[in-house]
């Protein structure tokens, strides 16, 4: 009986408020917009009886769908969506690397410090750290005034409302997801291997790349998934960084709710994007399984 | 240490760099006196004053403390709940679906979670507020805290469990004499996440929300769409300063612990 109580209440409580939410979103995905409260037609209601469930079901259709496929600004977005995050998971990795390399060398009493710095910016708002580009990137900013000062530039960069900025945001804040996955894996990196493959001849840096960096795949293989799966849906970042010409599917799709108050194809947005999202996700699962597998 | 070479210091000093100067710079220019905020005017602090005389975000970060209060209790009795069953209570029917719905909303895109869940909230008729947003907050950070307390669980040894029913103790009393204590840490960590978590959302908080329950982080966004403004650098100072000052006491409260239990792990055999 307390078995029975104690699956059932967080069973229930995510049945309620995080399933049954997405049924309703690929129900108003399927209807039309209406001027109307709520702003969607049809709708139905459970004593409305079966006669108009049916008339009900039988009115819903694809019609948002084929709106998203004819607009050239949907799929636009999805496929800069795509890119924006694939070209920042790569300067992620390219930037998160060395630096979980260099903490996993670093003398033992170091590490747990250099951890924790690296976890910190965690803690603090996601909010703030993407502001705190704004500051340094606008046209009068601290970025502009360093380079201006030292004689490098004459005129000030743009680089505030580009996608360059939206590079560095998303860089910048979801580094930490990359380093903490590869530290972990090159801190059990057993010294004795790299010692005999330069007995066997080989240089530092083919050490590096025959020893150290195919050990290190299952945490640059996580790391990638963490920071491209939020980034995909990323809102914050492309609306304080990036320019009206940033087109990323996280905004979009606040727009079409806040803005437009077109509610159906805020949900038809929802749900493709649920559907791009899970080819990644089923990858991350089944790459995790095999790691922890591969752990025993 | 053997190959820690100059790349390596190279490495880690441009890569922390990287990750502190933004927040150095703004700590710095939240004390500048002029309201240009890229022309340093000598050092002030007026923009602490205002922001203390600012009553709409006052409001704001009291809605906000309440909700990450009570959404993080929430979550935390929920999460622990769920971490157990995931770990401990072996198969049951629907468990892949319920596995599927933990681990979900850690990928979820917030804009998805926060569009699901407004809508839900109009379909049945709930009233926005500082309850849905609870409500919601409750949902995602629950993930969370499961996720912290079952890493623990599946380390925790339990034969020690089992000695607790042998001793005649109810399956309540095991629970709460012997697990929770031993769990407590994770317990308080996935507290501790489910809090900031809270604190920092934007945008599942901003669908979800209604007239009179506007959070901090929806003010602050809604003001730094504008530009940079010295209020905003201020108040960031303020919440930069709590973070590192709760992060260093846990870390030192750990440490204590760390040494305490080593102590007694050595004590132990002499006293036998």
């Amino acid at each position: 009986m307390r078995r029975a109580l104690l699956i059932a209440s967080p069973y229930l409580w995510l049945l309620a408020l995080f399933l049954v939410p997405f049924a309703i979103v690929l129900k108003i995905s399927l209807s039309d917009i209406a001027l109307a409260r709520p702003p969607y037609m049809p709708q139905w209601h459970p004593g409305d009886g079966l006669v108009a469930l049916g008339e009900f079901l039988g009115s819903l259709d694809f019609e948002n769908f084929v709106f998203l496929t004819q607009d050239d600004l949907y799929w636009k977005a999805y496929l800069s969506s795509l890119r924006i995050a694939l070209i920042s998971t790569a300067l992620t990795l390219l930037v998160g690397y060395p630096i979980a390399y260099g903490m996993a060398r670093a003398a033992p009493e170091w590490r747990p410090t250099l951890l924790m710095l690296v976890i910190l910016p965690f803690w603090t708002s996601f909010l703030i750290r993407v502001y705190s580009w704004m500051g340094i990137l606008s046209t009068e900013g601290v970025l502009n005034q360093f380079l201006t000062g030292l004689g490098l530039i004459s005129e000030p960069l743009q680089v505030l409302n580009t996608n360059t900025a939206v590079y560095i945001g998303i860089v910048y804040t979801y580094l930490p997801f990359m380093i903490l996955p590869i530290y972990s894996a090159l801190e059990k990196l057993d010294d004795a291997l790299l010692e005999a493959a330069e007995d066997l001849g080989c240089n530092r840096t083919e050490a590096f790349w025959l020893v150290t960096f195919p050990l290190s795949r299952t945490g640059i293989v996580a790391g990638c998934f963490l920071v491209f799966i939020p980034s995909l849906g990323e809102f914050v970042i492309p609306s304080l960084l990036g320019g009206s010409d940033t087109l990323m599917i996280g905004k979009i799709l606040w727009e079409e709710f806040f803005s437009n108050r077109d509610w159906p194809v805020a949900s038809a947005v929802a749900v493709i994007l649920l559907l791009i999202l899970i080819v990644p996700i089923v990858l991350f699962q089944r790459s995790e399984e095999k790691a922890r597998e591969a752990a025993k | 240490m053997r190959r820690f070479s100059w790349f390596n210091a190279t490495s880690l000093t441009l890569g922390f760099a990287f990750l502190y100067l933004p927040m150095i710079i703004l700590v710095v220019y939240s004390f500048n006196d002029s309201r240009l905020v890229t022309v340093w005017a000598g050092f002030s602090t007026k923009w602490y004053g205002e922001l203390v005389r600012n009553e709409e975000f006052l409001d704001a970060a009291w809605v906000t403390v309440r909700v990450a209060f009570f959404s993080s209790c929430l979550a935390t009795v929920l999460g622990t709940m769920a971490a157990y069953v995931l770990v401990r209570a072996g198969r049951f029917r629907g468990r892949t679906l319920f596995s599927g719905m933990i681990y979900a909303p850690l990928v979820m895109p917030e804009v998805i979670t926060g569009l699901s869940l407004l809508l839900l909230f109009i379909g049945i008729g709930l009233d926005r507020g500082v309850f849905t947003v609870v409500l919601a907050h409750t949902t995602f950070a629950m993930c969370y805290v499961s996720v912290v307390v079952s890493s623990r669980l599946t380390t925790f040894d339990t034969a020690l469990e089992e000695a607790a029913l042998d001793l005649g103790a109810s399956q309540f009393d095991s629970f709460r004499l012997v697990t929770l204590p031993i769990i407590a840490p994770a317990v308080i960590s996935g507290w501790l996440l489910a809090f900031t978590l809270s604190l920092d959302d934007l945008v599942i908080a901003s669908f979800t929300t209604g007239p009179g329950a506007t959070t901090l982080p929806i003010k602050v966004f809604s003001a730094v769409r504008l530009g940079v403004s010295p209020e905003i650098n201020a108040l960031s100072t303020i919440m930069i300063g709590i973070v590192t000052v709760g992060v260093i006491i846990a870390s030192l409260i750990s440490k204590r612990a760390a040494v305490a239990q080593a102590r007694d792990e050595q004590a132990a055999p002499r006293t036998t």
